[in-house]
């Protein structure tokens, strides 16, 4: 059970935007890791853009399964419907598409991200839209990879995030 | 130049770098597929919207009144 909660860093994306955002030289000295990302993209196709989210740069490795509520219908899917370079980050909100000036909100759980063994992602996201067709996801991903994660990169998918998207990494311990 | 966020979070300063051209070229690819996946997503949706007007038309043609159609079909 986590009895702290840390701030590491945080960042907000300026006003030229930003093709992803990187933590890096994460500490090694917390039990778990979480992300919280509020975020909104340039694409200005569909309604939604997929996050991906990566570990040490490393593009190889990732499977995950999702469960994806699109405002109608549920469904469930895996990376084969998404990229196998990247693990999933739910989707994000979009330029056009989505309510003007509302983000999505994503919530990222690494736990046990220092030690030897894979690791586990899980992953909630909601987008924001007063429409229709707005999406939540579960996600439930697996990194394949022995190493401690020592960076993070969050990105939209061919897109970049706009003004005010935020990312805030929190450790946790156990003790 | 797209650029992007790099926060150290064991100096806590946050830079903004250029991507590289490798990245470049990974998004452009990025955008085309999404390109492409819009466009059968619109060429989906237009077929339904024409069987949808097709359907009505020949309802129509059989003597059904508008607000027939729309008790039968939802729309």
């Amino acid at each position: 059970m986590a009895t702290t909660f840390t701030l590491i860093s945080s960042v907000t994306v300026g006003s030229g935007g930003a093709a992803n955002i990187e933590f890096t030289s994460i500490p090694a000295t917390y039990t778990d890791l979480v992300v919280k990302l509020s975020a909104r993209t340039t694409r200005n196709t569909g309604d939604a853009n997929s996050i991906k989210v990566t570990f040490n740069s490393s593009t190889s490795g990732y499977t995950y399964k999702i469960l994806l509520g699109t405002g109608s219908v549920a469904t469930s899917t895996d990376q084969t419907a998404f990229f196998t370079n990247a693990s999933w980050g739910g989707y994000a909100n979009q330029n056009t598409g989505t309510t003007a000036n509302t983000f999505s909100s994503h919530e990222l759980y690494i736990p046990n991200y220092a030690g030897s063994n894979n690791k586990s992602l899980s992953t909630d996201s909601v987008t924001e839209n007063n429409s229709s067709s707005a999406y939540a996801a579960l996600v439930s991903s697996l990194w394949s990879n022995s190493a401690a994660i020592t960076s993070i990169t969050l990105a939209p998918d061919g897109f970049d995030f706009v003004q005010y998207s935020t990312a805030y990494l929190y450790g946790i311990s156990n003790a | 130049m797209p650029t992007k966020l790099i926060v150290d979070c064991s100096t806590g300063i946050t830079t903004e770098v250029e991507l590289t051209a490798e990245e470049i070229a990974e998004r452009e690819a990025m955008a085309a597929e999404y390109a492409v996946q819009k466009a059968q997503e619109d060429a989906a949706k237009a077929a339904v919207e024409e069987a949808k007007a097709s359907a009505q038309a020949k309802l129509a043609a059989l003597g059904l009144t508008a607000d027939e159609i729309a008790a039968i079909t939802g729309a």
